[in-house]
């Protein structure tokens, strides 16, 4: 394992999504939402990074931003080759094919208006050259692909239940051969017992399609099961990230072990037994993060360094990065 | 006559159905189940299962129509709730049962402050005056763990984060001293480390309080850690119920044996594939003549197609509703 033969498909460098705020009666700009502040990471040809965190911490926005939907602050993004951090939006459009986003809620994303096999069929429309006979085609093999029967191919959204529209979704994903997907919370709308038939047709088609994913979920047990690697963010930036055995054995960061110890586990016998720690406070604003280390106002194991210097995020141990000032002695 | 050894709320026999355009959708079927003084009853179901339906149902929270009620009996203090005109059910609505809803932010209204919706319970139910709600509203404020309790009062919902509105809505549902609180889907909408935060703090609240509590979620984990009995839910019925630590070490429904195992483990041994549920959860239309969970479960047999399976006991307080667990005789007789 020491010599990697697996090359980044995708490399993140210091990259940064900031949000203005406008107030007052000129709408000045009186501040920003750093929702993505520096974030530095790459995920291998093949493999699942696994990227959480809580609501707000800025894990979908990153996901977004690496598929540059929006138009980015700093950084660089580099995606099968290309640089894409600054390319302007429309010659982007030629690069779209490769990666590819699958939405959190299937019912926002559908829209109601179109049939599976035109919303499934839309990005082959606009990126290809198809005959309409090799479009329907290629569109009941996808739908065969996420297992939905091809004989609904002209119904609308609302006839399929959550786990169908989601499979829609992915299909239509899948439409135009991607390499590098984006998840984006995939699961979180879904039953317990629909959630495990997703997952489990995300991992099939990265088998059979040779995909990368960004997967990003605030469910660490998931997570567990699905990625290769996870990052965990908190307020816009990576506190930690490491191999998932790695991650979910060892964590280094305090954040970390608070987060996996949060997590209720399905078994009174353990559950009850586990001595959890219980962080006190909330999250701060992103608008107005705290000096220093983002996570010092709720640390259980803050040191005064930490509400002054920001902590460098490095290689603590061999592939296994962090943030914080509690590895920073040496 | 208050009995120690009497339930504080007993269902029996629960039937709710929705009138719709496509048929009625018999949401509840014969739900039966207990509650005892002090005791936490975890009730797990997926989305359509009836388990907020049922909780509802005999709050008498739902719009009529299209809900109906048609049968049943809610006994509570010695009275059938489903008796009771709507002014003698807001007198235990609210005060002797408190309840919590799942959305923080919707549950709580905008344009009030928040000391005025917990003074609201307090000056309806219980006659106190401004001065003496205003100060048991900071009392509860602080038992709910809310710092800086009496200047927080003058503040409006939104300018509370998620975890600490949720802790209002749970001190506006205590401030009555309800014998029964019922909590539905509390801590879905907020993050793991504010739901840590919540679950201990309501296992404090009980502790201290001592009173009887009905904890709603999908999350067998949540489940797990916290409830005393469990009463697991699917198509509208209850398809099993047990004590937690027998639940989860020996589940006898094969549809809570599966969802066991569909959830994946945060510590243990990581499954290199899922187990999954095929199909859907049913939506039942028409008055159920067959076991809810028949077209998804693997042990599925002739007799499952026939009848709506009874709860059999199977000891210790345990009980299914599954063909699987019952006496020879009837399995063979279908």
């Amino acid at each position: 394992m020491l010599d990697n033969p697996a090359k980044p498909l995708v490399s993140v460098r210091d990259m940064k999504m900031h949000f203005p705020i406008y107030a007052g009666l000129l709408r000045r700009r009186v501040g920003e939402v750093k929702a993505v502040d520096g974030l530095t990471f790459d995920v291998m040809e093949g493999e699942t990074l696994g990227l959480v965190g809580e609501s707000g911490c800025g894990k979908s926005t990153a996901g977004r931003a690496v598929l540059r939907l929006y138009d980015i602050t700093g950084g660089q993004i580099e995606i099968d080759g290309r640089e894409i951090g600054d390319t302007p939006q429309s010659q982007l459009r030629s690069m779209r094919p490769t990666m590819q986003m699958v939405f959190q809620d299937p019912q926002a994303s559908l829209n109601p208006r179109m049939t599976v096999e035109a919303i499934i069929r839309e990005p082959l429309d606009e990126h290809t050259t198809l005959t309409p006979m090799e479009k329907r085609e290629k569109v009941a093999e996808l739908m065969d692909a996420v297992g939905l029967n091809r004989k609904f191919a002209s119904r609308y959204p609302h006839a399929f239940s959550g786990g169908q529209r989601q499979r829609i979704g992915i299909a239509r994903a899948l439409a135009l051969n991607p390499k590098f997907i984006v998840c984006d919370e995939p699961i979180a709308a879904l039953d317990v017992s629909i959630q495990a038939q997703v997952v489990n047709l995300l991992e099939d088609l990265q088998e059979k399609f040779g995909l990368t994913y960004l997967f990003i979920s605030h469910d660490l047990s998931m997570v567990r099961h699905i990625a290769t690697r996870v990052a965990v963010m908190y307020l816009g930036k990576i506190v930690e990230l490491a191999e998932r055995e790695t991650l979910f054995a060892a964590p280094l960061h305090p954040y970390t072990k608070a987060l996996l110890s949060a997590v209720p586990e399905p078994d009174p016998s353990l559950s009850r037994n586990t001595n959890r720690i219980i962080l006190q406070g909330d999250v701060p604003s992103p608008s107005n993060p705290p000096q220093g280390c983002n996570f010092c106002t709720r640390c259980p194991a803050v040191m005064d360094i930490c509400k002054q210097v920001e902590p460098e995020y490095r290689e603590v141990k061999p592939r296994q990065f962090a943030a914080c000032h509690l590895y920073n002695e040496t | 006559m208050p009995d120690a050894t009497l339930p504080v709320l007993d269902v029996q026999d629960l039937k709710t159905v929705f009138k719709t355009r496509a048929g009625e959708v018999h949401a509840v079927n014969d739900v039966s189940f207990y509650l005892q003084k002090g005791e936490l009853l975890g009730v797990v179901g997926e989305s359509g299962s009836g388990k907020s339906v049922t909780m509802m149902s005999l709050l008498g929270l739902l719009p009529m129509p299209p809900a109906e009620i048609r049968g049943g009996r809610v006994m509570f203090e010695g009275q059938d709730l489903l008796t009771l005109d709507p002014k003698g059910l807001r007198s235990v609505r609210g005060a002797r049962i408190g309840f919590i809803f799942q959305d923080p932010m919707t549950s709580l209204n905008p344009v009030f402050t928040v000391g005025h919706q917990i003074a609201e319970p307090l000056r309806k139910h219980m006659g106190m005056s401004k001065k003496q709600a205003a100060k048991r509203c900071a009392e509860l404020l602080e038992l709910v763990g809310i710092p800086d309790a009496e200047r927080r009062l003058h503040d409006y919902p939104h300018q509370f984060s998620g975890g600490m509105r949720q802790r209002v809505m749970i001190a506006i549902a205590l401030a009555c001293d309800p014998q029964v609180l019922i909590a539905d889907e509390p801590t879905t909408a907020l993050d793991v480390t504010i739901q840590a935060q919540i679950l201990e703090l309501m296992k404090e609240l009980r502790d201290k309080l001592g009173m009887a509590v009905i904890w709603i979620t999908h999350d067998l984990g949540v489940i797990a850690g916290i409830a005393d009995r469990v009463m697991v839910m699917y198509g509208g019925q209850v398809v099993e119920h047990a004590p937690v630590y027998d639940l989860f070490a020996n589940p006898q429904h094969p549809y809570t044996s599966a969802l066991l195992k569909t959830i994946p483990s945060i510590s243990g041994k990581r499954a290199a594939r899922l187990t999954v549920i095929e199909g859907q959860p049913p939506l039942v239309l028409g008055a159920p003549t067959s076991c809810p969970f028949r077209d998804r479960c693997a042990q599925a047999m002739p007799v499952c197609a026939t009848k709506v399976p009874p709860r059999y006991d199977v000891g210790d307080g345990h009980d299914a509703a599954c063909f699987l667990v019952a006496p020879l005789e009837v399995a063979h007789a279908g």
